[in-house]
């Protein structure tokens, strides 16, 4: 199996190793540098456990090979908030977007990316936004809720 | 005095501030030093004989350490396990594979990828054997037999009602309707799949074991049960159900991989992790439902009369339900739901086939979907053919409030229910009139539109002691309560939440009882070496058992309570009042002791006599089960050139006695109704003639995205449980029990003037095209 070095800069951070060429990003994330809030929960890039931003962009991590993203900035769950909390992070909190909590890094990722690109998303929008996602728990209606949530939040932000 | 929050309030949730952060803690999160990692290799074949394991084959991948075959386990007397329902499993088998995707051997290694190296590489040999995978084709005389060990597939024949009586109460209806319905396999597909980390630790004869479990203490004594001769007992094993990623039932059963990386772990010494993958996850953990019933329903001079089910349960190759011991098909006797009738008799025969075993809940409280299924179709139809509205017929027959408690015809004591005002009240939400109005507009114009009911009972909150156990362990639950000297409190319950929120709403209930804020309350589960011993969380007994335990701890605090306060204030008992978070003395408001001053007092000044501390614990054995309630309405479109339903509208309206939360109950609504429509619609797990699974994986089998999911509309009614110390009665399963009728109920209701009486489940496009197409009512162009 042929091995290669790889610098990745998750959350601002460069992380440096030999990997397999075959490790997925989502086992580099997890089991290399041991930020274990990205999830795995299918095999078939189906479920959007995994989801992290790759350059700012949802990508579901268990179907990019890590070397793939050799000098990318990755973004996770644990990199959100900066400290405080992200708009989305409370929104989904007020709102009651999560139950179990598995799918919530991954739906979060994608509602900040969905938010970045239209701040003011109709419901129809944001159903769309997050199909990708899949949730057992919640039914939706309160995620739908907590994006609606963020979104007044980063707009209170920007005009504050 | 900070405002307690107790019940009624949407309290925010405890344990998000870590799930928001990306810090819970679940299973694949656990990571022990020197750790091996576990994979499994499977049978492609859904019944063979396996002549060879070439062992060294895995070997010979680089990092794998060992292969642990139905033979290794033989040695040990673990190839086989006991199911819960006095059946047996194969952990590995020791020479014949009998489902698709069965374990066949582990291979364990140094890193998860070279375990599922070792796992493809691995040649076995097998002799295909005969399939059977049609129940009804198992019970036929010279069927291929499933388990050598057993004279037929016939598994049990169960009954329960009058028969005699109910055929003759049948024969006397002036009107009966008969309809088969079969309610396929599905999976609960957690988000989070299954797995452990087993760590033994050989020194000390102490084993650790991780586990996805709904109910660990369960758990730590099935492992010591089966693993006694082998020399472990149970205080030498610690069962930690970290945080869950969701159970539904599915988190339930003992799955082979655990018993795998427990030995895996014994053998090598070190600590061994499994977990599975998705596919595995779909195509080998317990299934639920796969019921195909037969029923029929009478009424005279228009009042529901008799019911009679009769029922061909498809178990797989092992009877693995996940139900209380005495209870062959769980609770489907709860199957004359909302209705007054006065006879019925239910009946289940259950049949070994080539498929995995299985029978957990699918979000339901043991086998009720499928009894509110039957009911709630079948009371539709008959409202038709006495040509009445399907909501008049039912608000004719429902038993009525004035009847609580009520005794039904299979044997139950409903506890409370108002169910005309639920349904009223669901129509009055919806505009259910209205609805019908633009439905004649609509088919004039040969569009497609329908309206479905369900008005469902439930039966939760297992359970009393005289007749509920698994394993002969009664089915009460626990809460163990701590006030520390300065006030705030820990909180240990023998349950184990899988994202329903019991950090907090446990929280607020004993805010509620003593007055202490939420925040100030630690709780927690699912450690058997520190929680207090219970059956675990399912069948939406959480509440019902370990909140009412909550409760009854909480007041064995305040008695003791009051008693320092009596010395605090020197005052008499008699005199003291309790007004919430505190007590004061009769006539002087002023003269008052907080909780948090007595808690003081506990530990620094207490009474002489009495023993310092302030804490109890409660083991509740509930006096009878909770029958939460509701009335949901959903509104179709069915588009004839595609055969597509869409929902536009769904009107829930849920009573489950006292909302301790309403958020997190919402919540639980939300994602029951979600879990509903889902096997209505969109889930099955099927199989072809030999055995191949079909809908193995997140591809096919089709979980709702926000797409297919609609704008939930939830409505309430309280009626409290009159046993349970709060009043509350349990919610998280009612949706998901309630909900798929009435989506049937509504494509029926589109599809009646076609000549439609009945549709299968899942109602995927294809399968409602076929109907349009048959009927002629396709668009063409
Ligand atoms: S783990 Fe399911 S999409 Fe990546
Ligand atoms: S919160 Fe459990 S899967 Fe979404």
């Amino acid at each position: 199996m042929s091995s290669h070095q790889i610098s990745v800069t998750i959350n601002g951070e460069e992380h440096t190793r030999e990997v397999e060429a075959r490790l997925l990003l989502v086992h580099f994330i997890r089991e290399e540098v041991g930020l274990t809030g990205t999830h795995i929960g299918c095999d078939t890039t189906s479920c959007g456990a995994c989801t992290v931003l790759l350059n700012g962009v949802p990508a579901k991590s268990c179907t990019v090979f890590a070397v793939a993203a050799d000098g990318a900035e990755v973004t996770t769950v644990e990199g959100l908030g900066n400290g405080g909390l992200h708009p989305v992070q409370q929104g989904f909190t007020e709102k009651h977007g999560l139950q179990c909590g598995f799918c919530t890094p991954g739906m979060m990722l994608t509602s900040k990316a969905l938010l970045e690109e239209n701040p003011d998303p109709s419901e129809e929008e944001i159903r769309w936004g997050i199909s990708g996602n899949l949730c057992r728990c919640t039914g939706y209606v309160n995620i739908v809720k907590a994006v609606q949530r963020a979104s007044e939040l980063m707009k209170e932000n920007s005009d504050g | 005095m900070a405002e307690c929050r107790g019940l009624g309030h949407s309290v925010q949730r405890k344990e998000d501030a870590r799930f928001i952060r990306g810090q819970g803690r679940y299973i694949d999160d656990v990571k022990l030093p020197g750790m091996l990692y576990l994979d499994i290799a499977r049978s492609p074949y859904a019944h063979a004989k396996i002549t060879k394991i070439h062992e060294d084959t895995a070997m010979a991948v680089d990092g794998v350490a060992a292969v642990i075959t139905g033979k290794t386990l033989e040695g040990f007397k673990l190839a086989w396990m006991p199911t819960l329902m006095s059946d047996q499993q194969m952990v590995l088998p020791v020479d014949t594979v009998k489902y698709q995707a069965q374990e066949v051997a582990a291979i364990v290694a140094t890193s998860r990828y070279a375990a599922a190296d070792g796992a493809a590489a691995l040649e076995v040999d097998y002799d295909p054997l005969p399939v059977v995978v049609d129940p009804h084709e198992a019970l036929k005389p010279g069927a291929t037999k499933v388990r050598d060990d057993k004279e037929s597939n016939h598994i049990f024949h169960w009954e329960h009602g009058d028969a005699d009586g109910t055929d003759a109460a049948l024969a006397g209806c002036d009107t009966v309707v008969e309809q088969h319905m079969h309610l396929p396999r599905i999976h609960v597909a957690s988000i989070e799949t299954c797995g452990c980390v087993a760590s033994w630790n050989p020194v000390e004869g102490h084993l650790t074991l991780y586990l996805t479990t709904q109910a660990p203490h369960a758990i730590r004594t099935v492992v010591a049960l089966v693993t006694a001769h082998l020399g472990l007992a149970e205080h030498k094993i610690r069962v930690i159900s970290p945080d869950i990623g969701g159970g539904f039932g599915g988190k339930v059963p003992v799955y082979p991989g655990y018993v795998l990386a427990t030995a895996a772990s014994v053998v090598t010494g070190k600590p061994v992790k499994w977990i599975e993958d998705r596919s595995e996850n779909l195509q080998a953990d317990s299934f639920a439902r796969d019921y195909h019933i037969t029923a029929k329903l009478g009424s005279k001079d228009g009042k529901v009369t008799a019911l009679k089910l009769d029922t061909v349960a498809d178990h797989g190759y092992s009877d693995a339900a996940a139900n209380p011991s005495k209870f062959p098909a769980g609770l489907y006797h709860i199957a004359t739901g909302s209705y007054d009738l006065e006879n019925a008799h239910v009946s289940v025969d259950g049949v070994y086939t080539n498929k995995p075993p299985g029978g957990i809940a699918y979000r339901c409280s043991f086998r009720v979907t499928e009894a509110v299924h039957a009911i709630e179709r079948m009371v539709d139809l008959l409202a038709r053919e006495n040509g009445e509205d399907p909501a008049d017929f039912r608000l004719r027959n429902f038993i009525k409030p004035e009847q609580f408690p009520y005794q039904s015809a299979l044997g139950w004591e409903y506890d409370s229910g108002n169910y005309g005002a639920a349904l009223e009240k669901a129509m009055d939400m919806i505009g259910y009139r209205e609805l019908r109005a633009e439905q004649a507009e609509k088919r004039a114009r040969g569009e497609l539109m329908g309206v479905g009911i369900s008005s469902f009972t439930e039966i939760v909150g297992a359970g009393p002691s005289k007749t509920f156990d698994i394993l002969g362990i009664k089915m009460f639950d626990s809460a163990e309560i701590r006030i520390h000297p300065t006030g705030k409190a820990i909180a240990r319950f023998g349950t184990k939440s899988q994202g329903q929120g019991h950090e907090t709403t446990y929280a607020q209930i004993i805010a509620e009882e003593l007055g202490i804020p939420p925040e100030d309350i630690q709780v927690e589960e699912g450690d058997t070496d520190t929680a207090p011993y219970g059956l675990g969380t399912y069948a939406s007994r959480s509440t019902p058992t370990a909140g009412a335990a909550a409760s009854i701890a909480s007041r064995k605090i305040r008695d003791k309570a009051r008693k320092i306060a009596a010395h605090l204030l020197e005052a008499d008992e008699a005199d003291l009042v309790w007004e919430q978070g505190k007590f004061h003395v009769k006539g002087s408001p002023d003269r008052a002791k907080t909780i948090q001053d007595i808690a003081f007092a506990a530990y620094t000044n207490h009474p002489q006599g009495m023993e310092a501390g302030l804490e109890a614990i409660s083991y509740y054995d509930p006096p009878n089960l909770t029958f939460p309630f509701g009335s949901y309405i959903c509104c179709v479109d069915i588009d004839r050139g595609t055969g597509q339903v869409r929902i536009r509208r769904f009107v829930a309206v849920d009573d489950c006695g006292v909302r301790i939360n309403p958020m997190i109950v919402d919540g639980q609504i939300h994602g029951g109704l979600t879990m509903g429509i889902a096997p209505a619609l969109l889930e099955e797990i099927s199989y072809d003639a030999d055995g191949n699974i079909t809908g193995g994986n997140f591809m096919e089998y089709l979980v709702p995205t926000a797409m297919e999911t609609p704008h939930w509309e939830l409505g309430e009614t309280v009626t409290p449980s009159p046993h349970h110390p709060i009043g509350a009665k349990g919610v998280g399963e009612s949706a998901t029990v309630g909900a798929p009728p009435a989506v049937v109920n509504a494509v029926v209701d589109a599809l009646w003037h076609l000549g439609v009486r009945h549709m299968e489940i899942p109602m995927t496009p294809a399968r409602v095209w076929d109907v349009l197409n048959e009927h002629g009512a396709a668009a063409t162009r």
